[in-house]
């Protein structure tokens, strides 16, 4: 009886109930994420990780804006016929730039995560343009607009500084350069090419969409997912140095 | 009632006339500087909300000079309903608007052709809107109007301030249209049931922080001595959503001119707070809020007490405490540490226990009263109500162990899950309360018709068995095609098969999509009936009462 008799401080003091409530429901919150700013698997660096292009950037923008995310995981776990599906298991480090993560919750269709340099640039245009073209059991919505979609560059350098403040590690050349280098990875022909791969070593330089007369959003769009879980090379990575 | 006019606008009136011309200022500016379209247009809104705002007050200051709204009048708390009235048809129609972007998302998924290939009609942009029309605005709308029809009565006291509660209801709805809007036109961060972009997300902010102020200032007015369980839920839901949303949000706009911003997290830690964050959406927004309608409406449409004060205490600690741990069940074999998912895992089974014990003392309160069910169509959907939310919370911790989940993660199986909790429990559990709360607010004796709640309740249930069951034979039938191997050790199906198979149950599910908005629309059209042509009640009778506290 005394017990809940206790309890009526809860009941009867309107602030106590709700610094209650507040101690009772910081916990489990402080305990789960706390421990991952420092805990070594999740912090830890991978050797070929780089920040985004400011074209994969732009694609990736585009690829949140459409809401592929709500339909493609990009996360593969470590089970057999998801390794074999779709390649090595995810890592942590392999969306540590990512603002926001991309893992997705469901697979209407197949994970993303690494389909980077698995199909051709004409076959993501084509399949973007008119998913049932290449694919004819597919229910993908098509998505035609984003050929005559012109890449919002104008701000580029501010999304790199914003993303500076999150924490990426954009160098001030990059960011000063960015709109250069958003033009000069789809105009393999241009002048700008040799500075842009100096600044993103590795990066893949393609006219992506076949339109060589502007960047449109489609060039974005497949820059990004051509690059998607192609920077680590899993030939000489050491997954006994990540065991989680 | 001799009083003077005021000389002035009070306080309240001039510090929310002040922020609003301030706010309308700003939205013209931007709107002015900007060339990101969706800002403009948003702005452009926000600046005439605002302006509409500050002119109603001082239209309303100058109409009636200002004359302080009594508390009581003869004896009795004077309720401030209006914002109530409002909110109960702001859930009605953002429902059935809900319920029925729900139906084509899910025809789209059958038929792809229905996407029509546009930027603003396409599965990914309607998905998000159907998700924060069903959680935010119809569930949203209906917690606001029944938390503070609640916390008045229970409390025997007018909610505080003449704008604020207005503030809450009219903001948090303008909050719903600028999220709307934003997903069509191609604005969001793409955090799942969070996807407004900073603006909407600060705007929200300002709006739950006077939501706080209006419920904690009732809870202080109170004339009853102890606080009623229902509010105690209440305002968990209030506190918990608020540390929720700002810390899933902080985020840095790339500038004020524009839409876009970057999260501040990255990767795990994102994917870590953002299912904290949305599993205990589920747990707060969904649960604890829609806990709190029962713990009112279903003893007082039972003419009975709470079964058990005991156990309504223990369940209310025990639920708040356990939720916040579940979130990265959400997480299993992803790069998430194994020890932070097998934690969430493991309060998740936990969490059996009070929500089975808030299940028991919803059910057991109608002991007694139990012939009611046959008899009354409202008190019978609260009940299956209660019935699916434990079916749900028992689904739930299933689905959270790592073997079952290796095989439920990214298939159907999920979304049947969310929807039998969805559309059984807080579906069902607000319909009772806005057949409830119609009639009390209006007036009016009964609904205006009892056969069309049980037409309702019965289509709308076929409809939840048609999309749960094809939601549980397509999901576990995906998962375990996705992991089918031959007898040679190659993986048997590809991908695209595995799709081809579901197209039958994605149609089933489009069935009963559909019976359920034919069901929101039979309501829709009972409770304007209602409030038209119900029969008015004569005094003032069994919703004035003060509920007998459990024992």
């Amino acid at each position: 009886m005394s017990l809940w008799k206790k309890h009526e401080i809860f009941e009867k003091k309107s602030f106590v109930l709700l610094v209650g409530i507040v101690i009772v429901i910081a916990i489990g919150g402080l305990v789960e994420i706390v421990p991952l700013f420092y805990l070594k698997s999740t912090i830890e660096k991978v050797e070929g990780m780089r920040p985004y292009t400011p074209l994969e950037l732009a694609g990736r923008n585009v690829y949140i804006r459409e809401g592929c995310y709500l339909c493609h995981s990009q996360m593969i776990r470590p089970m057999r016929d998801e390794i074999e599906r779709y390649g090595h298991f995810s890592l942590a480090a392999e969306s540590m730039y990512d603002h926001p993560f991309q893992w997705g919750s469901k697979r209407t269709g197949p994970d993303l995560a690494r389909v980077g340099g698995k199909y051709s640039d004409e076959w993501h245009h084509d399949h973007l343009v008119d998913p049932r073209s290449v694919v004819p059991e597919s229910i993908m919505p098509g998505y035609p607009f984003l050929t005559g979609e012109r890449v919002e560059d104008r701000e580029i350098a501010a999304h790199l500084e914003a993303n500076v403040v999150a924490g990426v590690p954009y160098t001030e050349e990059q960011i000063k350069n960015a709109r250069l280098d958003l033009r000069a990875q789809a105009d393999p022909e241009g002048d700008d090419v040799d500075a842009f791969l100096e600044r993103y070593p590795n990066a893949i330089v393609r006219d992506f969409d076949g339109n060589p007369g502007e960047v449109t959003e489609m060039d974005a769009l497949i820059a990004y997912l051509q690059m998607l879980g192609t920077l680590v090379d899993f030939s000489i990575y050491d997954d006994k140095a990540n065991l989680r | 009632m001799a009083q003077t006019k005021a000389k002035y606008l009070t306080i309240e009136e001039g510090f929310f006339a002040a922020f609003l011309f301030v706010l309308a200022f700003a939205c013209v500016i931007i709107a002015g500087k900007t060339y990101d379209q969706v800002m403009a247009f948003h702005t452009s809104i926000g600046a005439l909300f605002a302006a509409v705002g500050a002119f109603v007050i001082f239209k309303n200051y100058f109409n009636d000079g200002g004359i302080e709204i009594p508390q009581e009048i003869g004896g009795k708390p004077n309720y401030n309903l209006g914002p109530i009235k409002f909110g109960a048809w702001a859930a009605v129609f953002w429902g059935v608007a809900g319920f029925t972007v729900g139906l084509i998302i899910a025809l789209q998924l059958a038929y792809p052709v229905l996407n029509f290939d546009l930027p603003w009609t396409n599965f990914g942009r309607l998905r998000p809107l159907h998700t924060s029309a069903v959680i935010f605005a119809f569930g949203g709308n209906v917690l606001l109007a029944s938390s503070f029809y609640v916390v008045q009565r229970t409390c025997r006291a007018r909610m505080p301030g003449r704008i604020a509660p207005w503030f809450v209801i009219l903001g948090y709805n303008a909050f719903i249209v600028i999220a709307g809007t934003g997903y069509l036109l191609g604005a969001t961060q793409s955090k799942e049931y969070a996807e407004p972009e900073w603006y909407a997300d600060l705007w929200l902010t300002i709006v739950w922080v006077v939501y706080l102020f209006v419920f904690m200032g009732t809870l202080w007015k109170r004339k009853e001595p102890h606080i009623y369980v229902a509010n105690w839920f209440y305002l968990a839901f209030i506190v918990t959503i608020a540390m929720l949303h700002i810390f899933n949000n902080l985020t840095i706009p790339v500038s004020v001119f524009g839409t876009k911003s970057y999260i501040l997290w990255a990767g795990v830690q994102d994917a870590m707070v953002q299912w904290w964050y949305g599993h205990n959406a589920v747990g707060f927004f969904l649960t604890a809020g829609f806990l709190a309608i029962m713990y009112y409406f279903i003893p007082k449409r039972a003419d009975r007490p709470v079964y058990s004060y005991r156990l309504s205490i223990v369940h209310f600690w025990a639920l708040i405490f356990l939720y916040i741990w579940a979130g990265p069940h959400h997480l299993h074999y992803t790069a998430l540490p194994q020890w932070a998912s097998t934690l969430g895992a493991t309060f998740s089974i936990m969490l059996w226990m009070p929500s089975w014990g808030g299940m028991i003392n919803g059910l057991m309160t109608l002991s007694g009263a139990w012939d009611k069910l046959r008899t009354d169509p409202v008190l019978r959907m609260m009940v299956v109500s209660v019935a699916f939310y434990g079916m749900s919370t028992f689904e739930g911790p299933l689905m959270s162990l790592r073997s079952v989940n290796s095989l439920s993660h990214y298939t159907d199986w999920t979304i049947g899950h969310v929807h039998s909790g969805a559309l059984g429990w807080v579906g069902y559990i607000s319909f009772g309360a806005l057949y409830c709360l119609i009639p009390w607010l209006w007036n009016k004796r009964q609904v205006y018709s009892l056969k069309l709640v049980n037409w309702h309740f019965w289509i709308s249930t076929i409809g939840i068995v048609l999309y749960i069951c094809a939601m549980w034979v397509s999901g576990i039938m995906q998962g375990l095609m996705w992991r089918a191997y031959d007898r040679l050790g190659f993986l048997e199906y590809s991908f695209i098969e595995t799709v081809e198979a579901m197209h039958p149950f994605y149609v089933i599910r489009a069935l009963g999509g559909a019976l359920f908005v034919i069901g929101s629309l039979i309501m829709a059209y009972n409770l304007y009936m209602t409030v038209r042509y119900g029969e008015a009640e004569e005094a003032e009778t069994a919703s004035g009462e003060a509920l007998a506290p459990a024992e």
